[in-house]
């Protein structure tokens, strides 16, 4: 890790007279952009930028067998790279602990909220049911990774045109409407120095040791990860739940 | 899995399927040091969910880049044994279990006083024997149990239960069919003596309010696994 000592005890330092190394407010993210279309051969893709953090999300559809507990259910399947080209500290690799914790909880908050429409997505009960596969590539590392794949698989999601069937095949150049029924969004609130943040940058998240990801959608709280070694008390997590909420109706509107 | 219909009901003039009230917990055993070659270890059970828990160390961090310089490090492996479900399991941790390892390191690790062992690790192994549901819960309150069977110095247990939604009333320790057809699942782990939540997770569509409501059943059923917790210690001494 780059990251001297000195910049993290500035970071700190900076946060305990509640500002930031980069001007912001706690409560504030950074510049946000949101590109579509950036893979042409994906049925759907987004790139994200938060900052200097890049994440290209694409989506796409297949044809498999369904689970047996889910015969009438097409599935979603969420993946991560934490590719080398990101950050020094990445390696080449089957996914580490991080990038599988990241993928399952932006797995959780698009699964457990009922977005996708997983009933309409089932051909064949029990048979052959549609697999949509969302794959986040984590481009350069600055920083909350978690909120901008969150958005940029969503936003690919949103993008995404089913492809045509005929038997087996499938036929990429038919796009059908597929629809998401809600919008999840993430943001991760941290407490540093006894203040909540939102949209860490990598030195913030050097100096931090708990975070939560609260993900909403306008119908409710849909999922929750506590991140880091550290603990909240009770009152404190209401509280980040509330900033979360606010935070992402913001960043609805970007991407709606 | 949670969109899979149960078909009965889950909850009938107050009762669950298994006759428990909303705010009760399963049966519960625990044990300290039930394994030889182990620096520490741990059993606990929640009625049909069981786990054993290994430490060893603290003991040499390989490969050396990843020591710490200042303190060492908590390592975890949570692991589903291909018995333990109904369709055997392949064996080895899942993506799902590598995850459960990595938010268990964040539920101990600040429980434990790290800094007293710079570039060294503690390896906790947890392996759950029967899975019905809580399975990362039971773990943990294994593991836990095992830290301190190993003398490993720590400010307090960690203690973890889970509460969740069914038939959209909050209740508390989730067994398999209330999982399964149950609309919010929330695992927590705390420290039982300072009210610190330290594992945090959920899945399923809430509100504030019932969060609320859902994180005090689960930290009073936490509470009380810390009691079975310390009754085990104690008898190992």
């Amino acid at each position: 890790m780059d990251i001297t000592e000195i910049e993290q005890r500035s970071a700190v330092d900076k946060i305990k007279k509640s500002e930031r190394l980069d001007g912001r407010e706690l409560l504030e993210f950074r510049n946000i952009e949101i590109e579509t279309g950036v893979a042409k051969k994906a049925e759907g893709s987004a790139k994200v930028t938060i900052g200097d953090t890049k994440v290209i999300a694409g989506v796409k559809f297949g044809v498999g067998h369904p689970f047996p507990d889910t015969p009438d259910e097409g599935m979603l399947m969420v993946n991560a790279e934490f590719g080398p080209m990101a950050s020094p500290d990445f390696e080449s690799g089957p996914p580490g602990k991080e990038a599988t914790e990241l993928s399952r909880v932006v797995d959780r908050g698009i699964r457990e909220s009922e977005s996708l429409p997983l009933q309409d997505l089932c051909i064949e009960e029990g048979e052959k049911v549609w697999k949509v596969m969302v794959d986040i590539h984590i481009v350069d590392h600055d920083g909350n990774l978690m909120d901008a794949s969150a958005l940029a698989a969503v936003k690919a999601l949103m993008e995404a045109k089913k492809p045509g069937l005929d038997g087996d095949e499938v036929l990429r150049d038919e796009e059908h409407d597929f629809d998401l029924k809600r919008v999840p969004i993430a943001c991760t609130v941290a407490k540093i120095a006894e203040n909540y943040l939102v949209d860490l940058s990598l030195v913030e998240e050097e100096v931090t040791d708990s975070m939560v990801t609260v993900t909403w959608t306008k119908d409710g709280l849909c999922s929750l990860q506590k991140r880091g070694n550290g603990g909240f008390k009770k009152d404190e997590l209401i509280e980040i739940f509330q900033i979360a909420k606010e935070k992402t109706d913001e960043l609805r509107k970007l991407i709606e | 899995m949670k969109t899979m219909k149960y078909d009965k009901e889950l909850l009938k003039d107050g009762k669950r399927i298994d006759g428990r009230g909303i705010d009760d917990l399963r049966d519960m055993e625990a044990k300290a040091g039930i394994l030889k070659r182990a620096d520490g270890s741990g059993y606990f059970r929640m009625g049909k969910t069981e786990a054993i828990a290994a430490v060893f160390g603290p003991r040499e961090l390989h490969p050396q880049h990843k020591q710490k310089p200042q303190r060492g490090i908590l390592q975890c492996r949570y692991n589903l044994t291909p018995f333990s479900v109904d369709d055997r399991k392949r064996p080895g941790p899942s993506r799902r279990g590598k995850e459960i390892g990595k938010v268990s390191e964040g539920a101990l690790s600040s429980s434990i006083f790290l800094e007293e062992f710079p570039t060294a690790t503690i390896d906790l192994y947890m392996e759950v024997i029967s899975a019905d549901a809580g399975t990362r819960c039971v773990a943990l309150n294994a593991g836990s149990i095992a830290l301190a069977d190993a003398g490993v110095p720590m400010k307090g247990l960690i203690s973890a239960c889970a509460a969740g939604k069914i038939d959209d009333t909050p209740v508390l320790d989730l067994k398999g069919e209330e999982d399964m057809g149950g609309q919010v699942d929330l695992p927590i782990a705390m420290n039982a003596d300072t009210g610190e939540i330290t594992l945090l997770q959920m899945d399923g569509m809430t509100d504030i309010d019932e969060m609320d409501e859902m994180l005090e059943l689960a930290m009073k059923g936490c509470e009380k696994v810390a009691e079975k917790q310390k009754e085990a210690l104690m008898e190992t001494f």
